[in-house]
Order: structure tokens, then C-alpha cells, then sequence
């Protein structure tokens, strides 16, 4: 589904992934965690196309396209979502009018009618009670006063509308308290099929008790510099990364 | 031309037109008329020299020959049938106006006895015990050359009288048509009467219906008297080759309260001068405006909230979407007079900048004289939110579509506060129309008709 190829990104001049390899199969649910600064937020938003991130080397496959060649939008379309890590508050902008919109550009670009007024409204409200969203919330401006909770949870609405193939959830878990997380989780669970693929972006173990990775990686200092099976997140979590450091200097 | 030409050219006119212009007028109004000539012979139309008239320079709009109508022209053709109106969901007493002259063929309009809605002639003979009490009282010729010279050529407009107790519920909506088969300078005069504890809801519609060049010099008188409350909502639609020059003067006694909401969606020049006077306690304002500005198009609003009494609560909110080369100007006096105490004024003009070469001028201007008070004022001029954008972006949506949408949001603030839920409707349509270029210019009155 997806295949990253030493994939180098810099932001002004300065490199933050070093040559990043990256499989992921339909259906896999990958975790990448690493400490501060290594360049997971960085994956995340080039991956999405952001464009304050120059991609000086490597290839990203998604479904067969090469992704750096599509727009932020076109990337949406193909089916890749960015679960933010800091989602944005867009007064004045209608989470309705928001999300009609964008369920109705992915149905213009898979060559689909936009969706009848009472459709999309079913389809709203399905979506809300699969994520246990708050219709108080879905009724005002994007994110708009929305505490960090909330404004995750929104995220996974989203998510919800747009069916993606890949989502990269990239450090969905900051800012939530337990059962915010729980809740979070469980719409991802909820979302999942044996055709869509997660990468879940985590600093911390605990989200990986609710999202059970079947890899795990570790990104430092811009590379993958370890991958594993669950257990790894565990002795992450126990351990902290200075043994990893330490095993590279090795 | 230069403006000592300008001036001296409307002397001459007003001189040599002086019988065409007191014929039909009332004795009262060119007493007022005289007073106000002499006047403009001292100001003159105001210049780049003028502190309040620093961004805008009108010289170029009054540099040319527009034919000057002193007397009604008969209209062409039936203009209730070219805007017949059938939108159910706003309903509003229509009252046409050609070239600045209330049309002698207006329908009779569905409003509560006492309410009078007539051409500002007629008022001036028949009602002139309200008109002489207001007509001239608070746009005062003597500090405004516009108004001076406004005062000076005034023949009609309309008049409005809500008697006291009265509460007009369906808005009266006055579409201000220019329609002339030669370049046009008109002056429209305007007086509303809201009495004690009346309430009643203004829209006025600008449009301009032919491709010729146009100056309109409209003056806005509005007493708005003890516990009444008014709205007003300005909406300017003109053609890139018509300078809108707009002076509104509101005066607010006790415990009323007004809303005033300006819609500068297109227009070759816009000016317009808002003023409002507290001369009551415990009076409410607010006083908000859009413009959307592209390619060279102008706009310059210039508010004065005068806090003559104590308690009032004032709150301005300007804000522009500005494209191109397009340019603006915003100034925002307000001034607390010495026993106005307990005054709360607050103020904001924010500003999105699409192009490098638009250009915006704000000037929040505070005088304050009295000690306790509570004032703010600030002024933001951005570009587009990147983060917002790529957010709307990395959702798909087109980022052609994110901008529109972060630009209407933008503007969504303004229109929010109109109180006719109708009307907000319609303007959000027309807006999003006008955002996407779907409308350059309106033949018909937008928000009345979608014919």
C-alpha cells in the first residue's frame, strides 16, 4: 500500500529525515515512536504534502502513484488522511459545510454525484455515533473552542466521513486524558478493516494498550533505526530510548 | 482640472441654477440650501489636504462633465416591473429611487398607520413640522464639504416617520438606482425619523443599472429617539466607473440602540462618512462593515462615534478582504467627551490581504476626555492562514475551494450580525458569489431579485 524509499525532507536547509524505509501492507497497523525531535511530526506532514518540508531524496509509492508528485488535496483523495497533532481552529468555517465539502470533492474525484442534502446528513449522523462525537460540536466552527480532547475526537469524525485508506495519526494521544483516549481509540478500532492501514504516531506506550500495533518502529535523529513486534513498545516504555541510543553507538 | 475649477464650477451652477433648484423645494429647505452654499464656497470638495480625507482623493472623481438633473426626469419604462420582487423568504416594503429622486410610480406599501414612507419634497411641504425639526440638525454643512455641497443641490430623497409606540416588522428596503443614458452626478438626500420606543429596519440597495460613469453624493440623516431601536444595512453594489461618496449621520437619544452594517461588495470609489452622536444616556451601537475590494478598486470608510453622554456602549467592527491593487482606508474616531462617563468604545478593522500590491491605511483615532471609561481599539492586516489552509487542504478540498472558504469565514463575522435572519441568508449567497467572481456587477437588486 504504502512504500517509502529513503525518503530525505528538510525545512530551511536544515535535515530532519535522513533516509527513511518504510512498508506498510493493507490492513497493518504500524506505530512509529521516538523521542522529540526525531522527525516522526516531520514523516506525518510530508507524507500529507506539506509544503514548508523540501524532499530532497527518495521515493513515497501510495497505491501504486508516486505520492510526492500529488497536491496536499489530491493525497487526501487517494486516501491518505493526517490525523493532526495540533488540529486547527478555523473560525466561521461550518464543521457541516466543512465536511460536505470534502466528502463531496472525494466523491467528484472518484467520478461520484455529490451526495442529496438528507444523505449527507444520514451519513453525519452515523459517523457521529460510531465516534461518540457530540452533535454540539459538529454544529459549530471548525474545532472553534474546542478543548484538546474534543478537538482529537474531531479528528477521528473526520477520519470517519472520509473512509481512508491510510491514516496517520500522528500524536493523537497528546493533550487526552484517559477516557478521551479510550473514546479516541476506540473510533479508530472501530474504523478498521482489513483493507486500511494506520500509522500511529506516539511518543508514549499507552495508546498502543487501545491501538495494537503489529509493528513497531523507532525513528531517531531522522532514520528507522529499530522495528519489532508489539513487545518493543513495551520495553520502550520501560526502558526509555537511551538504550537504543546507546545499542546504536554499538 | 484642478479643484479650484471643481469648486468653481458647482458655484456657477448652483447660481445659475438657483431658480430650477428652489422650484418644488420647500422655503425651509432652500433657506438651508442657501446657508449650506455659503458654506461650501469656504470648504470646497475636500482634498488630500483634509487630514480626514488623507487616502482618498476625490479630484479625479469630480474632474469631469456629469450631467446634473435639478428637476425630476420622468423615468423610462416602469421600474417596479424591472424589479418586481417574488423571494418569499425576504419580504421587505420596497421604495425605488432614480438617480437620487423617489419615484413618483412606488407602490403602496404594507406598513402600520402612522408610518409615512415618501419622496423628501414631499415631506418637506406636507410634513414639515417633523422635517424642519430634523433636516439639517445633524449633518451640519459647516464641517463637511460633501455635506455642504450636498445640502446645497439637495431636491429629494426619501423621508421615513415612525411615529412613536410603532414597530415596523418588515423591513423597508430602498434600492438607490442610478439609470441614465449620460454620465450622472446625483445628490440624494435622505431624513428617517424613528420616534420614542418605535422600532424599524433600513436596507438600502446602491446599484447602478446603465455603463455610464456616475458620482452619487448621498447624505443620511437619522434621529433615533428615546428606547427606539433601528437598523440599518448598507449594501453597495455599484459599477467600477461609479465613485459612491456616503455620509450617514445617526443621532441616538436615551436608551436606543442601533445597529448599522455597511456591504461594500464592489464599486469603483467608495467613501463613506458614519457618524453617530450619543446624546442620550444608556444608548447601544454598533456599527460594523465589510468591503471586498479587487482589481483598483477603492474604499474608504470613515467613522466618528461621538460619546456626547454617559453609559452609552459603542462597538465598531470593519473588516476587508482586498485583492489585486485594490486599496482601502479605515479610520476610526471616537471621541469621550468630558461628562461621558461609564462610556465603553470599542473598536477593530481587520484586514486580508490576498496580493502583495493591495494596500490597506487603518487609523484608530481616540480622543478621550472623560476618566472612566473603557476604550479599545486594534487593527490586523494578514495574509491567509498557511496552517488553515493546508488543514482544509489535507482534508481535499481544493485549495482554490480552502481559500474561498477561509475567505468567506473571514467575512462570515461581519454578516453574522445582520438581525433580518433573511437577509443574513441572502447576503451570505451574495458574498459567496461575489468571493467566487460569480457577480461583477448587479443589474438588478441582488438581494431583492434573482431575476
Amino acid at each position: 500500500m504504502l512504500s517509502i524509499k529513503n525518503l530525505h525532507a528538510s525545512i530551511n536547509g536544515k535535515e530532519i529525515l535522513k533516509g527513511i524505509n518504510l512498508e506498510i501492507k493493507p490492513g497493518e497497523v504500524h506505530a512509529i515512536m521516538g523521542p522529540n525531535g526525531a522527525g516522526k511530526s516531520t514523516l506525518a506532514s510530508v507524507l500529507a504534502g506539506r509544503e514548508l518540508f523540501d524532499v530532497t531524496e527518495g521515493e513515497v509509492v501510495f497505491g501504486g502513484k508516486d505520492l510526492l508528485d500529488l497536491s496536499p488535496e489530491d493525497r487526501a483523495k487517494e486516501g491518505i488522511f493526517l490525523g493532526f497533532q495540533y488540529p486547527i481552529e478555523i473560525p466561521g468555517v461550518s464543521t457541516v459545510n466543512f465536511m460536505k465539502t470534502a466528502v463531496n470533492e472525494h466523491r467528484k474525484y472518484k467520478g461520484l454525484e455529490p451526495l442529496k442534502a438528507a444523505d449527507f446528513l444520514k451519513l453525519m449522523r452515523d459517523k457521529k455515533a460510531l465516534v461518540e462525537i457530540d452533535s454540539k460540536l459538529t454544529n459549530r466552527s471548525v474545532n472553534e473552542g474546542f478543548s484538546g480532547g474534543e478537538k482529537k475526537k474531531n479528528e477521528i469524525f473526520q477520519m470517519a466521513m472520509l473512509e481512508p485508506k491510510l491514516a496517520v495519526l500522528d500524536e493523537t494521544d497528546s493533550g487526552l486524558d484517559i477516557d478521551a483516549l479510550r473514546i479516541v481509540a476506540n473510533g479508530v478500532n472501530k474504523l478498521k478493516t482489513a483493507e486500511n492501514s494506520t500509522i500511529v504516531i506516539t511518543h508514549y506506550q499507552r495508546l498502543l494498550d487501545y491501538i495494537v500495533p503489529d509493528v513497531v518502529h523507532v525513528l531517531f535523529d531522522g532514520r528507522i533505526v529499530k522495528t519489532a513486534g508489539k513487545e518493543l513498545a513495551l520495553e520502550l516504555e520501560e526502558k526509555g530510548y537511551d538504550w537504543i541510543k546507546e545499542e546504536l553507538v554499538k | 482640472m484642478s479643484i479650484d475649477t471643481i469648486n468653481n464650477d458647482f458655484a456657477d451652477l448652483f447660481e445659475q441654477g438657483k431658480a430650477l433648484l428652489d422650484d418644488k423645494s420647500s422655503k425651509f429647505m432652500n433657506t438651508k440650501r442657501e446657508e449650506a452654499f455659503e458654506q461650501f464656497k469656504k470648504l470646497g470638495v475636500p482634498t488630500l489636504a483634509n487630514e480626514n480625507y488623507k487616502y482618498t482623493n476625490l479630484v479625479p472623481a469630480f474632474d469631469h462633465p456629469y450631467t446634473v438633473d435639478l428637476q425630476y426626469r420622468t423615468v423610462m419604462g416602469d421600474l417596479n416591473e424591472l424589479f418586481y420582487c417574488d423571494v418569499p423568504e425576504l419580504d421587505t416594503n420596497l421604495v425605488l429611487l432614480s438617480n437620487g429622486w423617489y419615484y413618483n410610480q412606488n407602490r403602496k406599501l404594507e406598513i402600520p398607520k402612522g408610518v409615512i414612507v415618501c419622496s423628501l419634497q414631499e415631506a418637506a411641504e406636507k410634513h414639515s413640522e417633523i422635517f424642519e425639526k430634523h433636516y439639517g440638525k445633524y449633518a451640519k454643512p459647516n464641517e463637511e464639504g460633501l455635506v455642504a455641497l450636498n445640502t446645497a443641490l439637495a431636491k429629494d430623497g426619501v423621508f421615513i416617520y415612525v411615529p412613536k409606540n410603532v414597530v415596523v416588522e418588515k423591513p423597508i428596503q430602498v434600492i438607490n438606482l442610478l439609470r441614465s443614458d449620460r454620465d450622472l452626478m446625483a445628490t440624494q438626500r435622505n431624513l428617517i425619523v424613528i420616534e420614542e420606543n418605535a422600532q424599524a429596519k433600513l436596507i438600502f440597495c446602491d446599484h447602478t443599472l446603465t455603463h455610464n460613469k456616475y458620482l452619487s453624493n448621498t447624505v443620511s440623516e437619522i434621529n433615533v429617539a428615546k428606547n427606539a431601536v433601528f437598523d440599518l444595512y448598507t449594501l453597495q453594489n455599484q459599477h467600477l466607473n461609479a465613485t459612491v461618496l456616503n455620509s450617514v449621520f445617526i443621532r441616538q437619544e436615551a436608551n436606543s440602540n442601533v445597529l448599522s452594517n455597511t456591504l461594500s461588495l464592489y464599486g469603483g470609489m467608495i467613501r463613506n462618512n458614519h457618524y453617530t452622536l450619543f446624546d442620550g444616556e444608556y444608548c447601544e451601537n454598533h456599527t460594523y462593515g465589510m468591503y471586498l475590494m479587487d482589481r483598483q478598486q477603492h474604499v474608504d470608510n470613515f467613522t466618528f462615534a461621538d460619546h456626547a453622554k454617559p453609559n452609552c456602549v459603542s462597538n465598531e467592527h470593519f473588516k476587508g478582504v482586498m485583492d489585486d491593487e485594490a486599496t482601502a482606508a479605515f479610520t476610526g474616531k471616537i471621541h469621550v467627551r468630558r461628562d461621558a462617563q461609564k462610556t465603553e468604545a470599542y473598536q477593530s478593522n481587520n484586514n486580508l490581504l490576498l496580493s502583495d500590491t493591495a494596500v490597506i491605511n487603518s487609523k484608530p483615532q481616540l480622543i478621550i476626555d472623560a476618566d472612566d471609561v473603557k476604550c479599545s481599539h486594534g487593527a490586523t492586516v494578514g495574509q491567509m492562514d498557511d496552517d488553515a489552509l493546508f488543514y482544509l487542504r489535507a482534508r481535499g478540498i481544493h485549495e482554490e475551494e480552502a481559500r474561498m472558504m477561509l475567505m468567506f469565514a473571514f467575512a462570515h463575522e461581519i454578516i453574522e450580525k445582520i438581525r433580518v435572519e433573511a437577509l443574513k441568508d441572502r447576503i451570505d449567497e451574495l458574498v459567496e458569489k461575489r468571493l467566487r467572481g460569480e457577480i461583477s456587477k448587479c443589474n438588478t437588486c441582488a438581494i431583492a431579485c434573482n431575476r
